[in-house]
């Protein structure tokens, strides 16, 4: 995670609950955002997997594009298949340079008239500069900065918002729509970044403390903090942007090709299609793979990782400790020829080698509703 | 046994007859939340107070723990390799982390009492 604890913090429409609720404040993508409540990151990560968390992502980006053409537009900056999506469905798509790396990880959703975003904190003021500046006539971006967007997640989650927002439960994975819950205009995709089933909850900013205290009033909803949020997508295998996948990475490389349209792959006419055919064709140079250190002590991100020679092969990009897991668990980058699951390596922790095992992510089951 | 002496890096001190325990404060405990894993000094290891000596990881972090004094590293507390929780359950008891020889005894003294350090930590919010 990249914290800062800059001067000038900005606050979500829910900074002063979070103070309510004990949130201890971090920095985090330039916003004051609490890392943990009293409960503690082990607490609010069990919680989560076991009944119902309620995270604030009000930090992330959050926008729409309207008119004629809207889908073809974004296909010219992605991979992803955003003409097939049908309406009321939600894609994960990654936003690609020419030159084939990852500009961004996001998600698009078919709103019937519109296509909305959401993107990450840290990267939207150049996403939606990007996407604005490559709009034809007809097209335009609308940003959201007077929503805010709230994660409810945990096997808990649908089942007590569903008495609020009839009609939810009948969701699958990925389905998306609008709903009115008690006045609130709320845009409720049946997602998130926990592995568990859950959702994400778009509602106007003005509104969003009186919702969320709503939420936190629903049987078994409890608040987590980034430092939840952060073990349980680990857990779970999924990337956090500027850490598991940069501009340098690509989508076979991160192992993401299945977020790229299969008809992408026959017209490979999205921005860095050369690199993406190359590596599907002759193997990357590196992989992104799951990673369990034997004993209890956590890798961290940018921990080297060695061969039995001692020869650097790769590097840790996340790792921590999985409280699901109740054992070490990291992904980062190796050489391919160790990429297979169950190749052995050594983990240079303070210049001490961890003994560790490529494995499969993810590292606890997802529970998607499918 | 005598009274617990305290560091501006929030370990606690505490001499016990030939040597003497160290370990972290409940405000640290805090500050760190669940710890999973203690990397100990091997015993024998000479320190110089101020140095980083132990390295306390929670479920989000790694941190380092300091010497609060000059000495010898003569025994490391075996239960937190199992029980790493012990560090945030029992801090000021069974989650100590090693115990030394200090080099030379004045040092402990001179570090801040118990009233002391509860102002340095009010003095921190």
């Amino acid at each position: 995670m990249v914290e800062s604890q800059s001067e000038s913090l900005a606050e979500t429409p829910l900074a002063a609950l979070h103070r309510e609720l004990g949130g201890r404040m971090v920095g985090f993508a330039g916003y004051a955002l609490p890392v943990q409540y009293p409960a503690g990151i082990m607490a609010e990560h069990l919680h989560c997997r076991s009944a119902a968390a309620l995270f604030d992502v009000s930090h992330m980006g959050q926008a729409e594009l309207r008119g004629e053409g809207a889908a073809a537009a974004l296909e010219a900056l992605t991979p992803a298949d955003v003409a097939g999506l049908k309406p009321g469905r939600q894609r994960y798509g990654l936003l690609t340079s020419p030159s084939g790396g990852i500009l961004d990880d996001f998600m698009f959703a078919n709103l019937g008239d519109r296509i909305f975003l959401v993107v990450n904190a840290s990267r939207k003021e150049h996403d939606f500069g990007h996407i604005a500046a490559h709009l034809p006539q007809g097209v335009t971006l609308h940003r959201h900065e007077d929503r805010a967007l709230l994660a409810l997640q945990g096997p808990g989650a649908v089942p007590a918002l569903a008495a609020l927002a009839p009609g939810l439960a009948a969701f699958s994975f990925m389905g998306i729509g609008s709903f009115d819950i008690g006045g609130v205009n709320a845009i409720i995709s049946r997602s998130g970044y926990t592995g568990e089933d859950g959702v994400e909850i778009s509602v106007p900013a003005d509104q969003a403390e009186a919702f969320a205290r709503r939420l936190l009033a629903l049987p078994g909803v409890m608040p987590a903090g980034l430092g939840a949020r952060d073990s349980l997508r680990l857990e779970a295998g999924l990337c956090l942007y500027g850490s598991d996948i940069d501009e340098t990475t690509s989508a076979v490389e991160a192992g993401l090709v299945w977020s790229i349209g299969k008809r992408r792959r026959m017209e490979w006419n999205f921005p860095g299609a050369d690199r993406v055919r190359e590596e599907l064709a002759n193997g990357p140079k590196r992989l992104r793979v799951g990673i369990r250190p034997e004993g209890r002590q956590p890798a961290r991100g940018h921990t080297p990782i060695a061969d039995a020679d001692g020869a650097v092969i790769g590097e840790v990009t996340s790792g921590g400790f999985g409280p699901s897991v109740g054992a070490p668990v990291a992904m980062g980058y190796v050489a391919r020829p160790f990429a297979e699951d169950g190749s052995a390596l050594d983990l240079m922790v303070r210049g001490k080698a961890v003994p560790a095992r490529v494995a499969p992510m993810p590292f606890t089951p997802h529970r998607y509703a499918r | 046994m005598s009274e617990m002496r305290f560091s501006k890096d929030h370990e606690w001190i505490r001499s016990d007859g030939d040597g003497a325990t160290v370990g972290i404060t409940d405000h640290a405990q805090n500050a760190l939340g669940d710890v999973v894993f203690v990397d100990l000094p091997e015993v024998g290891r000479v320190v110089a107070a101020g140095e980083a000596c132990a390295v306390v990881e929670s479920v989000k972090a790694a941190s380092d723990i300091y010497a609060p004094v000059s000495g010898k590293i003569i025994e490391v507390n075996a239960a937190l390799t199992d029980d790493p929780g012990l560090v945030n359950r029992e801090p000021s008891a069974g989650g100590w982390f090693f115990r030394m020889e200090p080099a030379d005894a004045g040092e402990i003294s001179a570090l801040m009492d118990e009233g002391a350090y509860h102002s340095f930590v009010d003095s921190l919010a």
